[in-house]
């Protein structure tokens, strides 16, 4: 049995572009500050359709925003 | 604390207190009659009756209650939209409230296999409704401070 978990580069990503502010990424992708904090602290894995979106705006690859990482337990 | 979270704590605060004092005026209003008499069925009936819009209303006055006084203390405006994570923690929240209320409705029931009168299954029934509300705005708590 192994445990799944999704990490991801989005404060990274918000980093290179210009220090992208939370808001301005929550305003662009259309969900509140508040989850785009809970996303970056791995608290809340987003829908297929928000990854994208997300994903889209920092115009990068879904595979480079969100890590799928298997951990054996 | 986020918005989300003050919210579901005012509604928690609101829910216990109109729970405790509607039930309070309520309680005094009981009838002096048998068990089994209709005045007892017609008074728990307009227990519930009464209660819905008394909610409803007690609802809406804290929400405009708690978006002026939050404004004032935070300066942070309400969220202007509901996303996924939002209605997610809501039908998470709402369906940890209705197990409570199926567990009440089934001891409510229960209560009249073993012969109990009415009133002891209007009463649980009232209990597993307020539980209900007081899990579910709990549980939304809990799911915002987690993150989800």
């Amino acid at each position: 049995m192994s445990k799944t978990l999704i990490t991801n580069t989005i404060r990274k990503l918000r980093f290179n572009q210009n220090e992208m502010t939370q808001q301005e990424l929550a305003d662009k992708v259309g969900v509140t500050r508040q989850t785009i904090i809970a996303i970056e602290k791995g608290q809340y894995s987003p829908s297929l359709e928000l990854a994208f979106r997300i994903a889209r705006v920092f115009n990068t690859p879904l595979e480079e925003v969100f890590i799928y990482e298997e951990k054996d337990r | 604390m986020s918005y989300q979270e003050r919210r579901a704590l005012v509604s928690l605060v609101e829910t216990i207190v109109i729970s405790v004092l509607y039930s309070a005026y309520m309680i005094q209003r009981y009838p002096a009659a048998t068990p089994y008499s209709p005045e007892i069925f017609h008074f728990w009936g307009s227990f519930f009756l009464i209660l819905i819009p008394v909610s409803i209303v007690a609802k809406i006055i804290t929400a405009i209650i708690f978006a002026i006084l939050n404004a004032i203390a935070t300066r942070e405006e309400e969220p202007p939209i509901t996303d996924e994570r939002d209605k997610l923690i809501e039908l998470k929240a709402q369906t940890n409230g209705g197990y409570v209320f199926i567990i009440g409705f089934i001891l409510a029931v229960g209560s009249l296999v073993i012969s109990l009168p009415p009133a002891a299954m209007f009463i649980i029934l009232l209990l597993a409704g307020m539980l209900s509300q007081i899990i579910s705005d709990i549980s939304q708590f809990y799911y915002y401070r987690r993150g989800f």
